[in-house]
C-alpha cells in the first residue's frame, strides 16, 4: 500500500490544464503561501496571483501559473481554478 | 438557340453556383460544430468546479450576499440576447429574438422596465432597424467566443445589478440564448442570471455524500465575493459557447436544405429546358416539312 496522494485538477476558464496525482501542492493564496499534503482539511481559498508548485509522487515537480482564481480542497482532491492558468 | 432555352440554361447555371456555395458552407459548419462542441466540453471542468465551490459556500453560510438576494421590488430587468454575427443559419437568430420579445412582454406585464444587452450583429441589426435602444452590445466572434468577452459582459451586468434601480441600474438579469441540444435541434433558452439561485440548477450532492466542513481563506464573505462574479462569468461563457455550437448546427442544417433545394431547382429547370429544346426541334421540323409541302404543291401546279 503506497502512501496517500492528492488528486489535483488545474483548470482554466476554457480548458483543463493539468490533472493527476501529487504528493504535495504549494500555492499562494491571498493570505500567503500554503502547502497542501494528503489529509488536509477541506478548504476554499482565494488565490493570489502567482505560482503553483505540484510535487509528483515520483519526486519531480511541476510549476504552473494560476492567476485570478481559487483553490478548493476536499477528500484529498485539490482543484485549482483560475481564469488564466498554464504550465510554466 | 431559342430565347426560352437560353433563360433556362441561365437559371440552371445560377442554381449550380449557389449550390456550390451552400455546399461549401454546409461542410465548413459541419466541421466547426465538432470544434465548438469540443470547446464546450473543455470549458466544462471549470464551470463544474466553480458550481461546486459556490454550492459549498452556499450550504455552509447563511449569509446574504447582494448578488443572491431577491429585491423586494423589481422595477427594471435586463435581458441579454445572444444571436449570431452572420445570417444564413435558418431561424437561429430570429428564434432567440422572438423568445426575447415574449420575455419582454411578460416582464412588462409584471410592471417591469426592460433594458437590453446584445451579443451578435444580428441582434444589433434587429434593434437598430426597429429603433430600439440597447445599453451595450458586443459584435464579432460569436462563432468562436473568447473568455474575455464573457468577462466584459459579466462585469457590465454585475455593475448594473449592483447599481440598482434608483441609480439607473437593474434589479434582475435574464439571459436568452440558443442551447445546443443535438446536431439537428437547438432550443432558445431563457435563464435568470441574477439574482442568483444557487440552490437551483446545482447538482444536488447525493444523500450519502455530505459536504465537508470547509475552512475559508481569508473568510466566507471574501470567498463568496470572489467566487460569485467568477460563477456569473462562467455561466455567461457557457451560454456563449452553447450559442456558438448551436449556430454552427443551425447553419449546417440550413445550408443542407439549401443545397437540396438547389438540386431540386436544377432538376426542374433541366426538365423544362429539355422540353423547350424538344419543342424547338419539333417546330423546326414541322416548318421544314410544311415548307417542303408548299414547294411540292407549287411545283405540282406548274
Amino acid at each position: 500500500m503506497g502512501e496517500k496522494t492528492l488528486r489535483v485538477d488545474l483548470v482554466a476558464a476554457d480548458r483543463a490544464v493539468w490533472s493527476g496525482d501529487a504528493k504535495m501542492v504549494i500555492a499562494k493564496t491571498v493570505e500567503g503561501e500554503i502547502g497542501l499534503l494528503p489529509g488536509h482539511e477541506p478548504m476554499l481559498a482565494i488565490l493570489g496571483s502567482g505560482e503553483v508548485r505540484i510535487t509528483l509522487p515520483t519526486g519531480e515537480s511541476i510549476k504552473a501559473t494560476a492567476d485570478d482564481g481559487f483553490l478548493s480542497v476536499e477528500h484529498d482532491v485539490v482543484t485549482i481554478v483560475a481564469r488564466a492558468a498554464q504550465l510554466a | 438557340m431559342g430565347a426560352q432555352l437560353r433563360v433556362y440554361r441561365q437559371k440552371i447555371k445560377s442554381a449550380q453556383t449557389t449550390k456550390k456555395i451552400t455546399r461549401a458552407m454546409e461542410l465548413i459548419s459541419a466541421s466547426r460544430i465538432y470544434k465548438a462542441q469540443q470547446r464546450l466540453a473543455a470549458a466544462n471542468p471549470y464551470s463544474r468546479a466553480i458550481t461546486r465551490a459556490v454550492s459549498a459556500v452556499a450550504t455552509f453560510s447563511n449569509i446574504d450576499h447582494p448578488l443572491t438576494t431577491e429585491r423586494t421590488q423589481i422595477r427594471r430587468a435586463a435581458v441579454v440576447i445572444f444571436t449570431s454575427d452572420r445570417g444564413l443559419a435558418g431561424a437561429f437568430s430570429s428564434n432567440v429574438l422572438k423568445e426575447a420579445d415574449q420575455l419582454t412582454q411578460l416582464l412588462k406585464e409584471q410592471g417591469k422596465d426592460v433594458v437590453y444587452y446584445l451579443v451578435g450583429r444580428k441582434a444589433v441589426g434587429f434593434f437598430s432597424f426597429r429603433k430600439r435602444a440597447a445599453i451595450k452590445s458586443w459584435t464579432g466572434g460569436t462563432d468562436l467566443p473568447v473568455f474575455t468577452t464573457a468577462q466584459e459582459l459579466a462585469e457590465a451586468v454585475v455593475e448594473a445589478f449592483n447599481l440598482g434601480y434608483e441609480n439607473g441600474g437593474v434589479d434582475e438579469i435574464h439571459l436568452v440564448y440558443n442551447k445546443f441540444i443535438s446536431m439537428i435541434s437547438q432550443e432558445p433558452q431563457v435563464v435568470r442570471l441574477l439574482p442568483l439561485e444557487i440552490v437551483e440548477g446545482v447538482e444536488a450532492p447525493s444523500s450519502n455524500e455530505v459536504f465537508p466542513l470547509y475552512e475559508f481563506e481569508p473568510d466566507v464573505n471574501k470567498v463568496l465575493d470572489a467566487l460569485l462574479p467568477v460563477y456569473i462569468e462562467s455561466r455567461i461563457f457557457n451560454a456563449m459557447l452553447q450559442s456558438a455550437a448551436a449556430e454552427h448546427a443551425a447553419r449546417q442544417k440550413a445550408m443542407k436544405s439549401a443545397t437540396e433545394n438547389a438540386d431540386k431547382l436544377i432538376r426542374n429547370y433541366t426538365r423544362l429546358s429539355n422540353s423547350a429544346r424538344q419543342s424547338e426541334i419539333t417546330q423546326q421540323i414541322s416548318e421544314i416539312v410544311g415548307g417542303a409541302d408548299a414547294l411540292v404543291d407549287t411545283s405540282d401546279k406548274e
